[in-house]
């Protein structure tokens, strides 16, 4: 097979070269961390006074871990490590959780992660001459923008058409001969299942491939997907703290996805101990952002579980390839590619006095999308004795659930005491799901 | 005359109507008539029944959501025409009905339907104004 490379200098380096680059970026890292109030103080705790103080890559582990939550505790600016005249761009989590995680880019801070994307879509082998229909949301939220630059560093016709309005997503693929998609893979199939409703069939349409990220999902997903549309599905990783998409991705393998490893130190950890594992191991995902400087980023704990295959592949490139991801060491729930936390919906729905104290978070499939409903026990002593009463609650806290916190739930009420006692949080959602 | 309904919220668990039923039963609290709101996914049981107070407090205490509601139990011909004849003194008069349902046994010669206006008060005043029979609280406890 002929393998498509965009850097194969890089791509391909050998492992010394790797590590040598990798030491020599941590430094410079590690020069703009002592930048930002929040590292020059981590760094200094953990007796790091300088990027000197890292002579290899062992010493890495000297560092502590930065969690999401450092990065909330430091919002707005705490971890930027430039002055704002340098920053050319914001990204940012939501804030619905209360305080949001905000990741600022320089200049080269953008054209090293536009770089990286390129390769992405390279190694997957794609071209200049692939119409992409970039189906994810533009905005504050990485996948977007974080596509459409590296696409555009390719060469590609780029499509920015955003995420929803599935009918215009059909009729635009077919207009524009779309060969390329970057889509969640619920979505994709659900496109698939809306097909006949446009009176659009699978053989007018000219897409050969498709990029499917921001939600996990198993191989038989991507298998059914290839089957139904045939195309060939491709695996993205990423998330916003680490820039967002680009941190890794399949070639045409696809055998997992390969990490840039000139541009992240991954580790895998215990979650439990933080112990650094073994490759094969799995264990929570643990990344260095090697190249941005206007937020830097070491040791970030992702909360997400993988592995790294020990194994080269096929294709010649060095970079270890990461697992899917097989799960969580938080409770956050992945509904149709939006992260959302149980105790968002909680904060949200408490504060509805006609909602009584107990409730439940119930996620299944319904065709191919995530369903998320909400079992909310009413409070008795606002019952009026009308149904309209309760309809317009319903309303209500599906409103207030699509508008803060940008889901489409289910409203079930039910009668106080209905609902299984909460004992912590596992009682409080139960995901049906098939099991990753 | 106003008379007590109980609104009892029923989410949508079987035999959660039939909890309600027997409760009353066993209680021995008769139902004079009843009717179900249904929605997609929970129901509101409206029922007027011999002891309301009664009645409420026991739903409340075996955690039933229960509430009461005043309407009025209004007389209407059994006969072609009777109850869109009653229905055009509303119309006439701009009584807003709110909904409606039937009594389960008779009280005379004449049907007996619930109604939930939105505005009892008035409704009242113009059912007295048209001479139209409406049935009291203890005619009801009587039945």
């Amino acid at each position: 097979m002929d393998i498509p490379y965009w850097n194969k200098e890089i791509e391909t380096a050998d492992r010394a070269t790797i590590e040598k680059i990798q030491l020599e970026r941590l430094g410079n890292t590690l020069s703009s961390a002592f930048r930002s109030p929040f590292y020059k103080r981590l760094l200094g705790e953990a007796g790091i006074s300088s990027g000197d103080d890292i002579k290899s890559l062992d010493d890495l582990r000297r560092i502590p871990f930065t969690t999401k939550d450092d990065l909330r505790m430091s919002f707005p600016t705490g971890m930027m490590s430039v002055d704002m005249e340098q920053v050319v761009r914001i990204h940012s989590s939501s804030g619905t959780t209360g305080i949001p995680t905000v990741i600022y880019f320089s200049s080269q801070d953008v054209k090293n992660w536009t770089d990286l994307v390129a390769r992405c879509i390279v190694s997957t082998g794609a071209t200049s001459r692939d119409i992409f229909q970039n189906m994810m949301t533009y905005g504050l939220f990485t996948g977007g923008l974080g596509l459409h630059y590296g696409a555009e560093a390719v060469g590609m016709t780029i499509i920015p058409i955003g995420g929803g309005n599935t009918k215009r997503q059909i009729k635009v693929m077919k207009d524009f001969r779309t060969t390329v998609l970057h889509i969640t893979p619920s979505y994709l199939l659900h496109i698939h299942s809306k097909l006949g409703d446009v009176g659009i069939s699978r053989d007018e349409l000219a897409i050969k491939k498709a990029f499917v990220g921001a939600e996990p999902h198993s191989e038989n997903t991507r298998l059914k997907i290839q089957e139904l549309l045939n195309i060939d599905a491709y695996n993205s990783y990423g998330l916003s703290e680490l820039n967002g998409p680009g941190v890794a991705f399949e070639c045409v393998y696809k055998k997992d996805m390969h990490v840039w490893e000139d541009a992240y130190i991954v580790e895998i950890i215990d979650p439990e101990t933080g112990e650094v594992l073994e490759d094969g191991q799995e264990g929570e995902v643990v990344l260095t952002n090697l190249i941005r400087h206007a937020t830097p980023i070491l040791r970030y704990r992702t909360r997400d579980l993988a592995f790294l295959h020990p194994d080269k592949c096929e294709c010649g490139r060095t970079h270890r390839r990461l697992s899917r991801i097989l799960g969580r060491t938080d409770d956050m729930l992945i509904i149709n590619g939006v992260n959302v936390f149980p105790s968002q919906i909680e904060e949200k729905i408490m504060q509805i006095p006609e909602v009584g104290t107990n409730y439940q978070i119930y996620v299944d499939k319904k065709g191919s999308l995530d369903r998320l409903t909400v079992k909310v026990e009413i409070y008795p002593k606002l019952f009026l004795g009308e149904a309209s009463q309760l309809d317009a609650l319903k309303n209500k806290i599906k409103e207030e659930l699509r508008s803060s916190i940008v889901i489409n739930a289910v409203i079930e009420l039910h009668e106080p005491g209905a609902l299984p006692v909460s004992e912590g949080k596992a009682q409080r959602v139960v995901d049906q799901r098939s099991k990753l | 005359m106003k008379i007590t309904q109980i609104s009892v919220f029923l989410e949508n668990r079987k035999g959660r109507l039939f909890d309600v039923c027997s409760l009353l039963g066993e209680n021995n609290i008769n139902i004079r008539a009843l009717t179900i709101a249904e929605t997609e996914s929970f129901g509101v049981l409206r029922i007027v029944v011999d002891k309301s107070n009664m009645a409420v407090k026991l739903l409340k205490d075996n955690g039933f959501v229960a509430n009461l509601t005043h309407v009025v139990a209004v007389e209407v011909g059994d006969n072609p025409g009777g109850l869109a004849s009653v229905l055009k003194v509303f119309a006439d008069n701009d009584v807003n009905i709110e909904y409606m349902y039937g009594f389960v046994e008779k009280f005379s010669d004449k049907a007996l339907l619930v109604f939930r206006f939105a505005d009892t008060d008035m409704a009242q005043q113009i059912l007295a104004k048209n001479e139209i029979k409406v049935v009291t609280e203890k005619e009801i406890e009587g039945l």
